[in-house]
């Protein structure tokens, strides 16, 4: 029983299937919210993991890595993300019944009512203030910070991960080169969060939680910080090991475990396979499909996209809003288009130019 | 009169007491009302709120755990700051006697603890801000302020993992400071930077770009210590606080915490 679960957590966390899996709880998070979100399945849930934790626990590969003084705030991270998904997610349930019966939200029944600053702030503050200032000395005085060898800039360590906060666009740089990963996506995301006010045309659901009201700009949030930072910090930490190869929970970090590389380019499926010719020496002309094919993707899908599924949507936000969010989600939805064809197809550039150091 | 009353008359009715407390126990309207006016900290806050905006359940506290931990970070920090100094000699050591040999090192764990901490807590002030809908009209501008103390809150913390100069902390920064290599035609292995020459003579290269600007060198060495600590304790830590008084100032000016209206 015990090394089937083993053997199992580590064949359900390789990157493929952690994605998927990801991806199946998030949409499954939002459909059937209504059931998700009562009191037994969060109990269920904490009652579940904590179980597991213990009986992981004696495992030496397991307890190696969870017990790492610097990855105690990630499994913070995930206790709080999912507590505070599921809390969100049940008051928006609750308030989308009270609107559509015609009552007042949660927070409109509250809002009438004024009081003093002096207790009822006051207080609240006060507490959390002492249980965190508890929480922190307790930790501190328990679990040492860590402090490695000396810096020895000849001496690579591996793995060599970024601090834990970034792993998310490291676990990128498996996909994408690090002028996309590194600088062009976090560029994108600050920019894309600072643009959000306005372009978000939907003057409903504010200062209250709800799902309905706002269906898009949810299910885009929930799958951008759940999915594609949290998830991927999650991921980056316990399952990635030297070389960055993945490693089960339960694996041994191998430092001379390799995964076989055999990645193609768009070029070489297009002149190899395809036209049976070996690619052509010019680099603009080998890369002509991965060209064309990157192109269509950013200037004809929103054109295509603001005539047929996002017709009103385009009408509500105009031409600049509309440009600006499509352009945002078409570089963000590359990032899973990426993942699924190196599964499926090994696909390593659309557009390769090393030369220019210009590989997408 | 009972003796207890008078006893306590004796303290409470003094020029030193009442210069402290200038008003009585907060238990009238009107005590309340003084107690946050004439308070600078307390200040921060109206004197009355919605009840909707100070639900646990509604903020999660995460705005006002955020700021607490930065106040946590400035003061232990301060304190880290009497022991350290940042030179590839001495840094190391300083940080290793701080568990060994000096009282009250542990503020060394506090600090790291809450510096995690904190991340954590702005994500989920983002998240709670995102799914309530808080940035829509009028709060814009105090979600764009927010952003930016996102960006300085990961600056702070990447800046300070340098600090310890032990393997994590070399390797850590090299990796992220290395994506900087690869800035479209400002680091010397980025698209178009080739471009950026003239007669082949290179402008943009391993010596001037801007990884090399970051790091004040073409690796992790002393130059990027000091950097980093003046940023980590002088740089980054004033412009945050800066931000944060214009944050909460927009949410007073804003109407408060958001509630439906
Ligand atoms: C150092 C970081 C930050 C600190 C100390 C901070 C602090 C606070 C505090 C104390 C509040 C009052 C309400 C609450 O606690 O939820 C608040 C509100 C707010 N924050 Fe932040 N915040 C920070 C970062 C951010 C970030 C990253 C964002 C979003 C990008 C943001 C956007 C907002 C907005 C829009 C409000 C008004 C919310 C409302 O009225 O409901 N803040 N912040």
């Amino acid at each position: 029983m015990g090394d089937f679960i083993k053997e199992a957590s580590n064949w359900l966390t390789q990157p493929t299937i952690f994605s998927l899996l990801s991806v199946a709880l998030i949409v499954a998070l939002v459909v059937f919210r209504r059931q998700l979100t009562t009191i037994p399945v969060i109990v269920a849930v904490f009652v579940g993991m904590t179980a597991y934790f213990v009986f992981a626990w004696s495992d030496p590969n397991f307890n190696k890595i969870i017990t790492k003084p610097d990855n105690v705030p990630i499994i913070i991270l995930l206790a709080t993300v999912i507590f505070f998904t599921w809390l969100s997610l049940r008051r928006a349930v609750i308030n989308d019944e009270r609107i559509a019966k015609g009552e007042p939200t949660l927070e409109g029944e509250l809002a009438k009512q004024k009081v003093f600053v002096w207790p009822d702030l006051v207080y609240s503050e006060f507490i959390c203030l002492v249980a965190f200032t508890a929480l922190l000395l307790v930790w501190s005085i328990e679990i040492p910070a860590p402090i490695e060898e000396p810096a020895a800039t000849a001496r690579t360590p591996n793995p060599s991960k970024a601090p834990w906060y970034f792993l998310g666009l490291q676990e990128l740089l498996v996909y994408f080169d690090p002028w996309i990963a590194g600088v062009l996506l976090p560029g994108f995301i600050i920019a894309g969060l600072c643009a959000i006010p306005y372009v978000d045309p939907n003057p409903k659901g504010n200062g209250y939680y709800t799902f309905n009201e706002r269906p898009f700009a949810i299910t885009f949030y929930l799958v951008g910080f759940v999915l594609f930072w949290v998830a991927f910090v999650i991921l980056g930490t316990f399952l990635r090991g030297p070389n960055w190869s993945f490693f089960g929970p339960f694996e041994y970090w191998d430092i001379h475990k390799l995964e076989p590389m055999v990645n193609v380019d768009l070029s070489t499926y297009f002149w190899v396979k395809l036209l049976d010719m070996p690619r052509p020496l010019n680099p603009w002309v080998r890369e002509l499909p991965g060209i064309v094919l990157v192109l269509g993707y950013f200037l004809v899908t929103p054109a295509l996209l603001a005539k047929t599924v996002f017709r009103t949507k385009f009408k509500e936000m105009g031409v600049v809003g509309y440009n600006i969010t499509m352009h945002m989600l078409l570089w963000f939805a590359l990032i899973p288009i990426k993942m699924a064809l190196r599964w499926t197809v090994s696909l390593k550039y659309f557009v390769g130019m090393p030369e220019f150091f210009f590989n997408i | 009169m009972s003796k207890l009353k008078k006893i306590s008359n004796s303290v409470t009715k003094t020029q030193l007491w009442r210069s402290v407390f200038r008003h009585g126990y907060p238990d009238t309207p009107r005590n309340r009302t003084l107690a946050v006016l004439s308070n600078v900290v307390l200040h921060l806050h109206p004197v009355k709120v919605r009840r909707s905006g100070i639900r646990l359940s509604y903020t999660w506290c995460m705005g006002g755990l955020t700021f607490f931990l930065f106040l946590i970070e400035t003061l232990t920090g301060l304190l880290l700051m009497f022991y350290y100094r940042p030179t590839a000699e001495l840094a190391y050591q300083d940080i290793f006697a701080l568990r060994e040999h000096v009282p009250l090192g542990v503020m060394r764990e506090v600090h790291r603890w809450a510096a995690h901490l904190m991340v954590i807590t702005v994500w989920l002030h983002m998240y709670r801000v995102f799914l309530t809908g808080s940035y829509k009209p009028p709060r814009e501008f105090n979600w764009n302020v927010g952003v930016i103390l996102l960006v300085i809150t990961l600056l702070l913390s990447f800046t300070g993992y340098l600090l310890p100069w032990d393997q994590l902390a070399v390797w850590a920064i090299t990796v992220g400071t290395n994506m900087a290599r690869a800035t479209p035609l400002l680091g010397h292995e980025g698209p178009g930077a080739a471009l950026l020459s003239l007669g082949g003579l290179e402008f943009i290269h391993a010596g001037d770009d801007v990884r090399f600007g970051l790091l004040a060198g073409r690796f992790v060495g002393e130059g990027a210590l000091l950097r980093f600590y003046v940023l980590h304790c002088v740089g980054f830590p004033l412009i945050a606080a800066g931000l944060m008084a214009v944050h909460f100032w927009r949410v007073r000016k804003d109407g408060g915490i958001s509630g439906p209206l």
